[in-house]
């Protein structure tokens, strides 16, 4: 009899060992993160969340342990074939948009399906839709410039999701936004997520923020803590 | 909540029947926990025996009591002067939290761990919290922030505690 083998997860690290330099970042962390599942990732400062986040995204390489993706094994890539990854299944949001202060709302929308070689008319065409979406209607020839911290934030949001990743990696996305701006974020973010059935692995120091999750974890010392279960 | 200075503040708007404050109790403040009609009439009788409303002659229809309540200059001044005044800005210490902690901590035992499952209680009445105001209405959304925020100050506390439990340890142990 064949074993089945168990795991459903979308995306995985399993011990996963990251120093820099003599600094270690994360030591032996383990996760499991299911599909469709919005996770948060709490922990202090330096506790080495944002580290986990870039492992699993294929930013960084462990220096010990394994990153596993749609039951395919992230680390042992190639810089190529990892950036190949980032850029057609994987969605970034970080704490400050990051936009492409010389585009348009719209191009900055496109700009993964337009780096995925999309051609420009049908880029533009599958990104008008989430400027209603996201309720920003008429922003879209505006320059991020011309945006409010929250208008911007949800560009990146959009840009983020705009070419349907199966994992969006969204570090302290409301972190330079005011409550009300960031709870929008956050709304529109979960909803939309589970519209399309998108993972989403949320680094926060904010518990507002990671209530919006189905399930936090704790990043201590380098290592995850879950805490589902803990309260019963 | 005050239910009776409640009450009174809803009589402010106009004089009304029983059923009408108890039904806009319940409607913005109720919050799945009617008001039963006893206290309402109950309230009514003490507010109008202290001089802050004045009850009309009984009307003919339906329902216990058909009398009209209307509140009176002293009824106004009270609600005014309970607005006015702040609540007790209560600090909320977490004591039975607290007494765990120094406890477990004198004993020995996983202060960590305790932190860890209250943390877990606390984000998951959050997350409810959270599910309430993203399929509510604005008062909902405003009652959900007020726990929100209550919660969030906690879980400060807890993260805070959680830092400084070696040093806490030392001190508890001395």
């Amino acid at each position: 009899m064949t074993a089945i083998e168990p795991v459903t997860a979308i995306i995985e690290a399993r011990d996963v060992v990251k120093s820099f330099g003599q600094t270690p970042a994360l030591r032996g962390a383990t996760i499991a993160v299911q599909p469709g599942e919005i996770l948060a990732v709490m922990g202090p400062s330096g506790s080495g969340k944002s580290t986990l986040l870039h492992c699993l995204a294929g930013i960084l390489v462990p220096d010990q342990g394994e990153v596993w993706f749609a039951g395919q094994r992230l680390d042992t890539l190639g810089e190529n074939r990892r950036s190949d990854l980032r850029r057609d299944r994987f969605g970034f949001v970080f704490q400050s948009g990051q936009l492409v202060p010389e585009l348009t709302a719209e191009e900055n929308v496109a700009l993964p399906l337009l780096l995925s070689g999309t051609r420009r008319r049908p880029a533009l065409a599958q990104a008008r839709p989430w400027f209603d979406r996201l309720g920003l209607d008429g922003l879209e020839n505006r320059r991020s410039g011309e945006l409010s911290g929250g208008q911007a934030q949800r560009v990146a949001l959009a840009r983020g999701l705009v070419a349907q990743p199966a994992v969006l990696f969204a570090d302290e996305p409301t972190g330079s936004l005011d409550s009300v701006s960031g709870e929008l974020v956050m709304s529109l973010m979960t909803r939309a997520a589970h519209e399309h059935g998108t993972t989403v692995i949320l680094v926060t120091h904010d518990a507002r923020v990671a209530a919006y999750a189905d399930r936090e974890v704790i990043v201590r010392d380098g290592q995850v803590t879950s805490l589902t279960g803990a309260a019963k | 909540m005050s239910v009776p200075l409640t009450l009174l503040g809803l009589l402010e708007r106009e004089p009304s029947h029983g059923y009408d404050l108890k039904r806009d109790y319940d409607t913005y403040f109720g919050r799945g926990k009617p008001l039963p009609y006893g206290q309402v009439y109950a309230t009514l009788s003490r507010l109008a025996r202290d001089g802050k409303a004045i009850a009309g002659p009984a009307e003919h229809g339906e329902g216990p009591d058909r009398k009209r309540y209307t509140i009176t200059p002293a009824g106004i001044a009270e609600v005014g002067h309970w607005l006015a005044e702040p609540i007790p800005p209560e600090p909320h210490l977490q004591t039975v939290l607290f007494a765990k902690v120094v406890l477990a901590l004198m004993l020995g035992r996983p202060a960590e761990q305790y932190l860890d499952r209250q943390r877990a209680a606390h984000l998951q009445r959050m997350r409810e919290l959270t599910d309430l105001k993203e399929h509510g209405d604005l008062m909902d959304t405003l009652l959900a922030d007020h726990g929100l925020y209550h919660l969030e100050a906690d879980l400060r506390w807890i993260d805070h505690t959680a830092a400084r439990l070696d040093v806490l340890a030392q001190a508890v142990n001395q």
